[in-house]
């Protein structure tokens, strides 16, 4: 094999208060597949992004040679116009435009400002060929289904002259048949001397396509693995993918666990738009009295859905299953009946979902139970205050006072607000979805103290998380999701990062019951 | 609230009353409220310049009558967008309601001889209705208010053109005048001042230096940061010097205009209600993050309706005064009124995309544009350049906000 098509040197890129990446190489070959593993948060993004321009060159430390010369991109345009085509997990269609007008947006075939019909759709039927679709390049993208619109990016990104493409979790939402097509096709592809860039929780999809295995870990490079004829074991690629000590101080708790608290059975959700995709499919899981139970998943797998689609049908179509809240089926068909019935969701989206961030800390702590500080309607603001800065000593909000704009506050303090309010609602049993979610290590610590003590005042606490230390040190009992199905459920005792990356990898076609 | 949820609660009393600098207190308070700071002070300079330019005509008790009679429907309408826009929507019909509940009021009175106080409460019964009718369109069915207010305001202006067959319709009875262009009855011995207007006067200052002074202490209670006592005594000082000034010129004319009374009890009751009560908070809610206030168990359907509903029934009352001080019920009545109330509610203080702005700052935007459009009048700018100004007054209020914003956040 030639030279490397690319390699990245020493990479580092800092955020406010985190270190995103940290010292990391990347070598791809001419001609290769190379697949990124690691898990959430563990850097892969943030790395294709610096790759592409997304974050400009200056931004972060290190370099990046692409065939050789170097680059200093500034923006997605220019690494395109070098060949670098990032596809991400989120498709960017148009879904109103045609698939043609899709793949030369932004490239449009024309002359001095015209569209030339006949060459656009001509060269977008040429595209379609040789990426193996066969529609109409006339058709709406609304009108194709998520499978021939992965293709559809593809096509756009050889309309661009690709020489690196890079696919961000492209199968994540496509089924088994249409999995197969697309690693098939980058196959095809790499035979046409396309490198590829392919980041996949899917492991077998990797042994399959992968020539080479970077593993990332908080933010850094561990290793890379060459991938032989003969496949890669996927243990072998777990171990490098979580092998790291337990870094958080996880607090020490004797658990006293008391009567099933929350039960919910046989949870069935559709996608809110595609309804023939299933995206929790048969869930059932339970929650005690004094228990933290965790929910692990990787991207994609359910988690969220799951958990708000049963707080009020926040999520998709709902099509089958009950919720129990002590034996008692009861309904959470709105926010404010679930509310009623003891739930509190709070979530992973704190900026888009959780805070009013217009408003001041007050004001979004009291908004789930303003009843509780109003007398007949009308909002006692002292009284309002004194929850407020109540909640930010005990949980220690850094912010100057209690009227600070939330929009302003660090990720960390912002969580604490969003889990103040919940506490204050005085749920029976709270859902946390990822609750440390980009915040820094000293903030995680104190929410994990939080979630302990709630627990010990007998609530029952449920946590959803990418990361599986976390899991592994709050939890008392950790189910498992996979592709909107439950793969398993493990004890404490019997959990470990291995054991659970094996369920969590677990492809739906085979699922591995163990409830 | 006596529960205590959370680990820890170290009981002791908050940082009260610390003394910090009082430039540093006054800027706080400033930051947290530039726009709606910066515009009083703005009306304030506009005030001054036109009572200069104007040879002190401006501000002759006579041309305060008249300026307050003639923006009150306005300000009337500029309270109800205020709330819409800070839910996050728009009303575009809200003038040709007002026509349309104007002329529905006039064929009552007029034509059937309905008695006033009668026709007055069926009127504001048809703004609630249309009002109903757009927030059910709205809220429930989802359509963007945009389009729902605009169908409306062809709607309304069509159906005031019908019911009227495009003829203006007078006199109203006495009585209904009097609640465009009627004062409080004189009473008590002859001074040269109007009776009824220093008593009232005097009413409003202590029951506003009494409220001061209560939050004040009440504040101090619950250990919040309070003004120093300096600027709390300057601050009462402003108040009663304003208070004072108003009513004696008030006073000297004709007293008390009837819909000043209107306006003051709407002002103090939205403003209560946007800011103490359950609704209000739940308005502010939904207008700065939808999603968040559903999750958070705010029932947002029903009280973006309910904003309209109201929406309806001051869009009625601001048809109402303006038949009343016409004293006809015209088909012309109401056009651009929804410009002028939208362009007060920016200027003073709303945000394009809701969540932010005060009941009191909509009356501060439409007293900005009512003394812009009453002094240039005054100084004899024609209506074309005064459109002009108005235009880039607008522009200015709303770009040195997003100005202020960006430099803040970030």
């Amino acid at each position: 094999m030639a030279g490397p098509v690319l390699a990245m040197r020493s990479i580092t890129k800092t955020f406010p208060g985190v270190k995103a990446l940290s010292d990391v190489n990347l070598t791809v070959a001419a001609g290769e597949v190379h697949a990124i593993c690691g898990e959430n948060g563990a850097g892969k993004s943030t790395l294709m992004k610096v790759l592409s321009g997304v974050y400009p060159h200056g931004s972060y430390e290190g370099e990046i040679l692409f065939q050789g010369e170097p680059c200093h991109f500034r923006s997605i345009r220019q690494s395109e116009q070098r060949g670098i085509v990032i596809i991400h997990q989120e498709l960017a269609l148009v879904p109103y435009l045609s698939i043609a007008e899709n793949i030369f947006l932004g490239n449009e075939h024309a002359k001095r400002g015209i569209i030339s019909w006949h060459r656009t759709l001509s060269h977008a039927a040429e595209l379609l060929k040789r990426v193996g679709l066969s529609e109409n390049p006339q058709t709406r993208i609304a009108d194709i289904g998520v499978g021939k619109q992965q293709l559809v990016e593809i096509a756009k990104a050889l309309a661009k002259e690709v020489k690196l493409l890079i696919l961000d979790e492209p199968t994540a939402a496509l089924n088994d048949e249409d999995s197969r097509k697309l690693l098939d096709l980058i196959l095809e592809l790499k035979a046409q001397g396309i490198s590829c860039i392919i980041i996949s929780h899917k492991l077998n999809e990797i042994a399959k396509v992968a020539d080479s295995v970077t593993i990332l870990r908080d933010g850094r490079t561990i290793e890379t693995l060459a991938v032989g004829p003969e496949g890669i074991a996927e243990d072998r690629i777990i171990r490098g993918m979580v092998g790291r000590d337990l870094e958080h101080r996880y607090p020490e708790r004797t658990p006293e666990i008391g009567e099933v608290a929350l039960a919910v059975e046989d949870w069935t959700v559709q996608h809110p738009i595609h309804h023939q995709r299933k995206v929790v499919d048969g869930v059932s899981v339970n929650v005690r009295h004094g228990e933290i139970v965790g929910i692990a998943g990787l991207m994609g797998a359910g988690r969220t859905e799951l958990a708000m689609s049963v707080f009020g049908r926040s999520y998709g179509r709902h099509t089958g299953g009950r919720v129990l809240m002590h034996g008692k089926e009861v309904s959470t068909r709105t926010v404010p009946e679930a509310i009623g019935h003891g739930l509190a969701y709070v979530t992973e989206d704190r900026k888009h979902l959780g805070l009013n961030l217009l408003d001041d800390i007050s004001r979004n702590i009291s908004l789930s139970a303003l009843k509780k500080v109003s007398r007949r309607g009308v909002v006692d603001e002292h009284e309002e205050h004194r929850v407020a800065e109540r909640y930010r000593k005990s949980l220690n909000i850094k912010a100057p006072s209690v009227f600070a704009e939330t929009g302003k506050l660090s990720g960390g303090n912002q969580q604490k607000v969003v889990l103040s309010k919940w506490i204050f609602a005085e749920p029976e049993v709270l859902i946390l979805d990822e609750p440390t979610r980009g915040i820094d290590v000293g903030a995680k610590a104190e929410i994990y103290q939080v979630i302990a003590d709630l627990a010990a005042q007998g609530r029952a606490v449920l946590v959803i998380s990418s990361e599986l230390p976390e899991l592994l040190g709050l939890c008392d009992r950790i189910y498992t999701m996979a592709e909107g199905r439950l793969t398993g459920e493990l004890g404490r005792a019997d959990a470990t990062q291995e054991s659970l990356m094996r369920l969590l990898t677990t492809s739906a076609a085979t699922p591995n019951e163990q409830v | 609230m006596t529960q205590t949820e959370t680990p820890e609660i170290t009981a002791s009393t908050p940082p009260a009353a610390e003394h910090s600098s009082v430039g540093a207190v006054l800027l706080r308070a400033l930051r947290g409220n530039v726009r709606q700071y910066g515009m009083l002070l703005a009306l304030a300079l506009i005030v001054v310049l036109f009572q200069i330019w104007t040879d002190g005509i401006l501000l002759q008790p006579l041309n305060v009558t008249n300026l307050i009679q003639q923006n009150s429907y306005i300000l009337i309408l500029a309270i109800g967008m205020m709330i819409v826009i800070i839910a996050g929507h728009i009303d575009l019909s809200v003038g040709s309601l007002a026509a349309f509940v104007g002329a529905a009021s006039a064929v009552l009175m007029i034509k059937h001889g309905m008695s006033w106080p009668l026709a007055l409460v069926l009127a504001l019964l048809i703004g609630a209705a249309a009002g109903a009718w757009q927030g059910f369109w709205i809220a429930y069915i989802g359509i963007p208010s945009f389009i729902v207010t605009l169908a409306g305001m062809l709607l309304f202006r069509g159906g005031t053109q019908i019911m009227l067959q495009g003829q203006s319709i007078a006199p109203f009875p006495r009585g209904f005048q009097q609640i465009g262009n009627g004062f409080l009855p004189e009473v008590g011995p002859h001074t040269n001042y109007h009776n009824l207007t220093l008593l009232l006067g005097a009413a409003v200052l202590a029951v506003a230096v009494l409220q001061e002074v209560r939050g004040r202490r009440r504040a101090a209670s619950y250990g919040l940061e309070l003004l120093p006592a300096g600027l709390f005594l300057a601050k009462l000082a402003v108040i009663t010097a304003a208070v004072a000034v108003f009513t004696l010129l008030l006073a000297s004319y004709r007293g008390f205009p009837i819909v000043l009374l209107i306006l003051g009890v709407l002002l103090v009751g939205f403003g209560y209600l946007m800011r103490n009560s359950i609704i209000g908070r739940h308005t502010y809610a939904i207008g700065g993050n939808e999603a968040a206030a559903k999750l958070s168990g705010v029932k947002s359907k029903r009280v973006v309706f309910l904003a309209f509903v109201n929406m309806g029934v001051l869009a009625a009352l601001a048809g109402l005064v303006f038949a009343a001080r016409l004293n006809a019920g015209t088909p012309q009545a109401g056009i651009n009124f929804e410009l002028e109330a939208i362009a007060a509610a920016f200027i003073g203080g709303a945000s394009a995309s809701g969540g932010v702005g005060t009941v009191f700052g909509a009356i501060i935007g439409g007293l900005v544009l009512g003394v812009l459009n009453n002094g240039m009048s005054l100084v004899g700018v024609g209506t074309d350049y005064q459109q002009v100004i108005k235009g880039l007054v607008l522009l200015a209020a709303v770009g040195f906000d997003v100005y202020n914003k960006r430099k803040v956040g970030s």
